[in-house]
């Protein structure tokens, strides 16, 4: 297998952009991404969602983005694995140019949520869980895991302000990014306060869903020879686990976040001691603390240590959400898993103004799915 | 045997019924909801209906203040909350389903571990009518 290599990136603001289509956001990201790596066409198109046809009524989103962007002909399909839409499209491109068949690719994920009426948003994303056994039974995507965080406080003793610090600190950090959702400064007050959702969850603890796309574009780093620094993808791991959240042995482990995580840190040779940053999936603050805890940083249980004694903060042991994180840079689903990758890539190139993580070498992206049933875990290294 | 036979229908049918009922593997002693026509474990399709039992305890809870699509119809919503949980049976089975009997006004009223017991009603009209499984706080 070829190592690949990252060549340029882009994005859109995650916003309401109630005068921009599917197609226009999809293609600022890729136009941006094709400048930035300097070239003018890729061999294919790989693109993250998970909505468009359920809120857009539109499907084959792969051929329709190739010709907007004048890349009519190419190979290009639409990957769909829910919330981890982005990063599974990821994978699949890392997999085409790593095994030689495809030689230069962008990798996209782009996501129109705010057009649709909120009532059909939120059953548009109910479709991540089990429809028969878990949504008609009340359980939108928030309540499923509210009743996550609830068994949590109620396992470990926790409270819900202990939580505080993941959506503090991903509200702070985006202070710093002109692509994020919110720039809104948060405190403790603030966060015990907000209405309820979905009791334990309140809407400090959800992330903001928004439209954008981002894009990178990959190449076999072969072809790079002689120039520095490099930015490659050192591992990729994928596992799934059961849809629905009561069937699951261990509701409060996410199992497929380990399963990941292990195949990343073995294919690159590293372990959570060794990382940089960690670009998690704080869809909601309990999984900041589920995330942190599956990949190795804390022990079972232990995950809200980490916010209260401020490891996750930038100059902390493994800072996280840099950019703002699901909560505050904003959660467009099925673009989310590509706007981690790109986050990461700017703190490896040192471009993450405001928020920069000095000396930042290895960076991790955990994208998951639904309420857990699909993650994946993606680590990049700058050399 | 036919593999329909344990379809999302057969499985509604029953609960229209009053029953709970989960496809059993009797070769490994495992009850599936929901029910499926071949058991993960062992692949064997030699599965037969066995009867869940209707009391169990809270897993987990919460209370909905915003309400997906389904449950604003049925008259739920941010003036109106509802609460849904999941339920661990006698038999150690878990399944979802919205909770009833409990003071949405005070959550902390019911904890985990709660005892409940399953009631079966019916929703819709006519062609639309469809058998539901809910669980009741006992105190
Ligand atoms: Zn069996």
């Amino acid at each position: 297998m070829r190592k690949v290599a990252i060549i340029g990136i882009g994005q859109t603001p995650v916003a309401e952009h109630w005068e921009k289509s599917l197609l226009l956001l999809a293609g600022e990201a890729v136009f941006a991404a094709l400048s930035d790596a300097n070239t003018p066409t890729v061999d294919a198109l790989y693109v993250g969602n998970m909505l468009s046809g359920l809120l857009e009524r539109q499907e084959h989103i792969g051929a329709w983005i190739a010709d907007w962007v004048g890349l009519r002909g190419i190979e290009a399909f639409k990957v769909e694995a829910a919330c981890a839409s982005g990063a599974a499209a990821f994978r699949m491109g890392v997999m085409a140019v790593a095994s030689g068949e495809i030689n230069s690719a962008v990798v996209m994920g782009a996501e129109k949520m705010t057009d649709s009426h909120p009532d059909d948003t939120t059953a548009a994303l109910a479709t991540a869980a089990d429809a028969d056994y878990e949504v008609i039974h009340g359980l939108s995507f928030i309540s499923l895991n509210a009743l996550i965080m609830r068994r949590y406080l109620h396992e470990y003793g926790w409270q819900h302000a202990d939580f505080a610090p993941f959506s503090i600190n991903s509200h702070t950090n985006a202070l710093s990014n002109p692509n994020a959702r919110l720039h809104i400064p948060l405190n403790k007050e603030k966060y015990i306060k907000a209405p309820m959702v979905s009791d334990p969850i309140n809407l400090m603890d959800s992330s903001a869903i928004g439209d954008g796309a981002a894009a990178v574009v990959i190449v076999p780093a072969e072809m790079l020879r002689g120039q520095q620094p490099i930015i490659s993808v050192i591992g990729s791991g994928a596992a799934t686990d059961t849809l629905a959240v009561h069937d699951r042995r261990e509701p409060l482990w996410l199992s497929a976040a380990e399963k990941s995580a292990k195949q990343a840190y073995r294919q690159a040779g590293v372990g959570p001691k060794d990382l940089d940053l960690f670009e998690l999936h704080d869809a909601f603050s309990i999984m900041a603390a589920l995330s942190l805890e599956a990949s190795g940083f804390a022990e079972r249980g232990q995950g809200p240590r980490l916010g209260l004694e401020g490891e996750i903060l930038i100059g902390g042991r493994i800072p996280i959400t840099t950019r703002g994180g699901l909560k505050a840079r904003g959660h467009p689903v099925g673009a989310t898993g590509m706007y981690q990758i790109v986050e990461v890539v700017q703190q490896l190139r040192g471009q993450a103004d405001g928020t920069q993580v000095a000396g930042a070498k290895i960076g991790m992206a955990q994208n998951i799915g639904g309420s857990g049933a699909t993650i994946l875990t993606h680590i990049l290294e700058s050399s | 045997m036919s593999t329909e036979k344990f379809s999302q229908t057969a499985y509604q049918q029953q609960l229209g019924e009053g029953k709970l009922m989960a496809s059993h593997c009797p070769a490994c002693d495992a009850s599936y909801l929901p029910p499926r026509p071949m058991c993960p474990q062992c692949f064997g399709a030699q599965m037969e209906w066995r009867e869940m039992p209707t009391r169990g305890k809270l897993a987990a809870f919460t209370v909905v203040h915003i309400a997906p699509t389904a449950m604003i119809e049925a008259g739920y919503g941010r003036d109106n909350p509802y609460c849904s949980g999941i339920v661990e049976l006698k038999n150690g089975l878990k399944l979802s389903a919205q909770i009833t009997g409990v003071d949405v006004s005070q959550p902390e009223s019911i904890k985990i571990g709660s005892s409940v017991q399953a009631e079966f009603v019916s929703r819709g009209e006519n062609d639309d009518m469809r058998a539901f499984l809910i669980f009741k706080v006992i105190v």
